[in-house]
């Protein structure tokens, strides 16, 4: 595997050459500062030894202008590390414009991902290189991390909210997802791999696996099933508000709030129908709280996701990332 | 020099110069501990502020109103009054301290901890209904009202148990204390020039008292006008 | 008054005679004491213990670390073995260890008080912390606990089936004999200082201890709080921290920094105060700068509780929040940069000797430098959503309690022992364990800042090959630094029979502890001192002591 400095580990994505610029420059000033301060310790230790001659300590007046320049001095430095520090987090924050959506489960001591075209893998996540990821996380019990050292790449994964992350790879190859938020007696073990392919060959690899048909498909089967289709079918919106195109798209809610309408919501919305009523609504949709586990919950919210573009039925071409993805 | 000298007062500790400087640090004291018992309180308070307010689950603020209307405000209020009395029964009692009053500090020690059981009975009262209610948080829960806003009602009742009942704790420690301080006062270890341990208790109660104003409003209180 | 004070101290009255150890024999005598400095005793044997205990498991885990594949204990043993260190060291090492024996023991003879203000807390204080330790001790007899000391939720309030409950009691109590020694130490500074002795005359440990105080007093309760939540959601199923019943699991994080970020700083502020004391002895010199590192305690007290969100960066809080706690991180390390500078300035045209205390005390500020340095890297967001939760921030924190905190605790030891007991130690071997620990420790840890660059996440039984070498070598460092720490027990105990007796002043240092007989009597001053100099500035009375030795 290509490694570029010792004691660093693969750049692997877009991200990474930024984390690492951005550390080498703390590095270099805080080994100077380190070195500087221990030197003149040393130094002056030796220098001023007590021996015959130096049994006491030498007049002189200390200068306050010192003590300013030494408060100044790491201040802005320390300024400066905020302010570049901050720079790369928004980089790595920001959602990126088109970007195909990977959903993740994480769970005593195991990842589930799911692609958007129906494949579902345990532990392995094969992604073309290339193109930007987006992780769309969940733990069904305690809080796990999702962490891609090679990336640069770290969220915590939340039970019961959906949190994000995304990366763009860059070399095809092989690495490693740990989970770095302790999780119980195997956390250690809770470890994956990322295979970042070339275009062509995540192509064939999507070909060649067994697909249970696209999320959004299996979302659809389940909007029947389940009878949401009574109350908020397609160009009724009588009992409850029609989902088609509003995914992405800010709504008014009967307290006066105004949300956009992403994956936290719906998932909320399945789940505690009563938190955030649209507008114009009774609150009489029950909960299905128990009912659908989190695999059903992600299919489901595929299915309105993709309501956007009926004709298609693929959620690929994902609508513009939620206002406050980027706050995850 | 400012010898352990002249002063032989037998309240004096050894380690005090004089009664001033040992009065000045009982009560420097008790006012840190009031500091610390703030911060003590203080988190349930937010979590209070943190689910009322609906910024995690919208649904919890009706919840939190629902809820209220099933505590009896009655014995509420009269266990804000019992306790306002309490506030001032202390008062008095530092004051007939000072004076060299015996007998009305006795009365108002008495009268004080009477106040406290008092709150504590109404207190036990009030938990004997809930418990008959199944409004104990856990397995045993029952929510008669509109079930969405269950989640949110039992909330409100881990809160209301966990508050009322470290604010239980205190007033239980607080009665503990009273009593000691009667047993000395009966014994004439007070007087005008050594009073500070009933002032230093008196500000600890001062505080619980002021706990349970605050719990009063936002635990019963929050909207009873809603109630149908 | 400055003469009365140099021949009480020069002439102790009670040179052969009774002190505080002699004043009483039996156990009781020491179980029932409310004298401050037996109290510390007490409190140095107990922490002393702890010590070693959670060493053990620290000793246990890098051996467990030495091979990739998890092969010395099950995973479910190494996960209760971390849990205990953490808590055997932070809740009852750390947090007591510069506080509650070294500032219970110096701080009234540093204010020329005869004790604490209220001794009988002082005492309770112990006992609330053995009945905390017991506790703990009684958790790993019965299998343990596997949470982490940090308790995170949903995991420790519904997933966990070990002994969560005895064990945040345990910390619960423990944090209430940590609360009434900080109020005793509060009251203590604001009542009883000696005439004369004006808040810019105090000695910087005083000044540390004050800021060490305030913390104890403002942030323990909130985790006691939070600890006890924990509790009732295990014991009666509700869910105030779990998601699934409509709980935070966020909220929990939030009061639990609230009180463990501050609670670093009731680690190391005392610390620094020690460093202060020990530096300004063996140059011989007023601190540089005395103000500024007195207001740079109080500075850090003050900022150290705005600061708690930043160990949440990657816990879903928002860009905003995040750049608001980074940005006010950065601010915490000015003052301690401004100690930093001004230890180093004061040895310039110092007359600088080697002792041991010295040793440790230098030591401390190189470690010091690279645990706060590193601490900034954590702070800076971009850094940080790499190097989280990862041995990165194992060795951060290290650098700085262990590396920092004990280096700094063991100068005080060695600096105050011949007051403690009236006896001297072995130079020699006090200079060797101080190079032992320092170079144990840098080897120890070190290794593990590359490694969490490298991404290897902290908590991890088994790793992936690759981390070995790194590994081993921390391994290897971690057994000298056993060593180093294992040194001074021995040597202490034996000067406690055959080291030279220790004048009232062996160092020629400044400060009112010095003024009285080593060991000190029960109540410490035979007359209250008067102080008429400034904070290490006893010239006068310096060169008298000279002339006597």
């Amino acid at each position: 595997m290509p490694n570029n400095l010792p004691f660093m580990p693969n750049q692997g994505s877009t991200l990474a050459p930024h984390v690492d610029a951005l550390y080498l420059v703390l590095v270099a000033i805080c080994a100077f500062m380190t070195i500087a301060i221990s030197g003149a310790v040393v130094f002056l230790a030796l220098k001023y030894k007590r021996q015959p001659g130096n049994e006491e300590p030498q007049d002189y007046k200390p200068s306050t202008a010192l003590e300013a320049i030494w408060i100044v001095v790491p201040l802005a430095t320390f300024m400066l590390f905020f302010v570049l520090g901050a720079i790369v987090f928004f980089k790595a924050r920001r959602m990126p414009d088109s970007s195909m959506d990977v959903w993740a489960t994480g769970r005593q001591w195991m990842w589930k991902f799911q692609h958007p075209t129906g494949q579902t893998e345990i532990n392995t996540l094969h992604v073309p290189v290339g193109r930007p990821v987006r992780m769309i996380m969940t733990s069904e019990d305690v809080i796990h991390d999702f962490y891609v050292p090679d990336f640069r790449v770290h969220t915590d994964v939340l039970p019961n909210r959906y949190t994000y992350n995304w990366f763009e790879a860059t070399k095809p190859g092989r690495y490693h997802i740990f989970c770095s938020e302790y999780c119980g007696t195997e956390h250690s073990k809770m470890i994956g791999t990322v295979v970042v392919m070339e275009p062509d060959d995540y192509q064939l690899w999507l070909s060649g696996g067994t697909s249970e048909g696209s999320p959004a498909a299996e979302g659809k089967k389940l909007f029947e099933s389940m009878a949401c289709v009574t109350c908020h079918a397609a160009g009724t919106g009588s009992r409850g508000p029609n989902l088609e195109g509003v995914f992405g798209t800010p709504v008014k809610l009967a307290s006066g709030q105004v949300v956009t309408v992403d994956e936290n919501y719906v998932r909320e919305s399945i789940l505690n129908p009563q938190a955030k009523i649209v507008s114009g609504f009774d609150p009489i949709m029950p909960t299905f709280q128990g009912q659908v586990n989190e695999a059903q919950i992600m299919q489901l919210v595929s299915y309105i996701k993709s309501l956007k573009a009926p004709e298609t039925g693929r959620p690929e071409a994902a609508p513009a990332p939620p206002a406050n993805a980027a706050a995850k | 020099m400012s010898e352990h000298a002249d002063t032989a007062h037998p309240a004096l500790r050894h380690h005090f110069d004089d009664l001033n400087q040992q009065h000045a640090a009982g009560t420097l004291g008790m006012w840190f501990f009031l500091v610390t018992e703030i911060l003590f309180f203080g988190p349930l308070f937010f979590t209070y502020a943190l689910f009322r307010s609906g910024s995690l689950d919208p649904s919890f603020q009706n919840a939190f109103i629902a809820a209220s209307h099933h505590q009896n405000i009655t014995l509420g209020l009269t266990n804000t009054i019992v306790l306002i009395a309490s506030s001032l029964t202390v008062a008095l009692g530092v004051y007939f301290a000072q004076t060299n009053k015996k007998k009305p500090l006795v009365l108002m020690l008495v009268l004080t901890l009477l106040c406290g059981v008092a709150f504590l009975v109404i207190k036990g009262i009030e938990y004997n209904q809930h418990f008959a209610h199944h409004l104990f948080p856990g397995q045993g829960f029952h929510w008669d009202g509109a079930p969405e806003l269950a989640r949110g009602g039992q909330m409100f009742y881990i809160l209301y148990f966990c508050m009322t009942g470290l604010h239980a704790f205190h007033m239980v420690i607080g009665i503990g204390i009273f009593i000691y301080i009667l047993m000395r006062a009966m014994r004439n270890d007070f007087s005008s020039d050594y009073y500070v341990p009933i002032e230093v208790s008196g500000l600890y109660w001062h505080f619980v008292d002021i706990v349970w104003i605050f719990l009063f409003p936002m635990l019963y209180l929050i909207d009873p006008a809603s109630k149908h | 008054m400055t003469t009365d004070a140099i021949d009480s101290a020069q002439t102790p009255r009670h040179e052969e005679g009774t002190n505080y150890i002699n004043a009483e024999y039996g156990l009781l005598s020491w179980l029932f004491t409310i004298d401050h400095k037996r109290i510390a005793i007490l409190y140095m044997i107990s922490v002393t213990a702890l010590f070693f205990v959670g060493g053990i498991f620290a000793l246990l885990l890098r051996l467990e670390l030495m091979t990739p594949q998890g092969d010395l204990f099950t995973s479910d043993t190494y996960n209760k073995l971390f849990t205990l260190h953490g808590v055997v060291m932070i809740f009852f090492f750390l947090i007591p260890a510069v506080p509650s024996v070294l500032g219970n023991f110096i701080l009234p003879l540093q204010l020329g008080a005869r004790d604490l203000a209220f001794p009988k807390i002082n005492l309770l204080s112990w006992y609330l912390y053995v009945i905390g330790a017991l506790m703990g001790v009684v958790v790993m007899l019965l299998g343990g606990v596997d949470t982490g000391w940090t308790f995170y939720t949903p995991f420790s309030t519904t997933y966990s089936n070990t002994w969560v409950v005895p064990t945040v009691l345990a910390g619960f109590i423990a944090g209430f004999s940590s609360i009434l020694t900080g109020l005793n130490f509060i009251v203590t500074i604001h009542k009883m200082r000696a005439p004369g002795l004006t808040w810019f005359r105090l000695p910087l440990m005083v000044w540390a201890l004050y800021g060490t105080s305030l913390i104890q007093l403002l942030a323990t309760p909130v985790l006691g709080i939070a600890l006890l939540l924990i509790a009732v959601e295990r014991l009666w199923q509700v869910g105030i921290f779990n998601p699934a019943l409509g709980g935070d699991p966020i909220l929990f994080q939030h009061l639990f920094w609230f009180y463990s970020h501050p609670a670093v700083y009731i680690m190391i502020l005392p610390a620094m105060g020690v460093i202060s004391e020990v530096i300004a002895c063996f140059s011989r010199r007023k601190i540089f700068g005395y103000k500024f590192v007195a207001f740079s305690s109080l500075a850090i007290a003050f900022l150290g509780f705005l600061i708690w969100a930043h160990h949440l960066f990657v816990a879903g809080i928002s860009v905003y929040s995040a750049m608001i706690f980074s940005f006010l991180t950065m601010f915490v390390a000015v003052p301690s940069a401004i100690k930093t500078f001004n230890w180093t300035s004061t040895l310039y045209k110092g007359s600088v000797s080697y002792e041991a205390p010295m040793l440790y005390a230098l030591g401390f500020i190189g470690m010091f430098l690279i645990g706060g340095l590193t601490g900034l890297f954590l702070a800076t967001l971009g850094i940080d959503i790499h190097v989280h939760d990862t041995y990165f921030v194992v060795a951060h924190f290290h650098y700085v309690m262990v590396g920092s905190v004990i280096m700094a605790y063991f100068a005080g030891i060695h600096y105050w022992w011949p007051k403690m007991t009236g006896r001297m130690y072995p130079e020699w071997w006090a200079r060797l364990a101080a190079l032992l620990v320092f170079v144990g420790f840098n080897l120890t840890f070190f290794p593990q800042f590359l490694l969490g660059y490298l991404g290897m996440p902290r908590r991890y039984h088994a790793y992936v090959p690759e981390f070995q070498v790194l590994n081993v070598m921390s391994t290897a460092g971690a057994t000298i630094l056993g060593a180093g720490y294992l040194l001074p027990l021995i040597y202490f105990v034996w000067a406690l029979k055959y080291a030279p007796r220790a004048s009232a002043n062996p160092w020629g240092a400044s400060g009112l502890e010095w003024h009285t007989p080593s060991p000190p009597t029960t109540h410490n001053f035979e007359d209250t001192p008067t102080v008429t100099w400034e904070a290490y500035d006893e010239k006068a009375w310096l060169k008298e002591a000279e002339k006597n030795v």
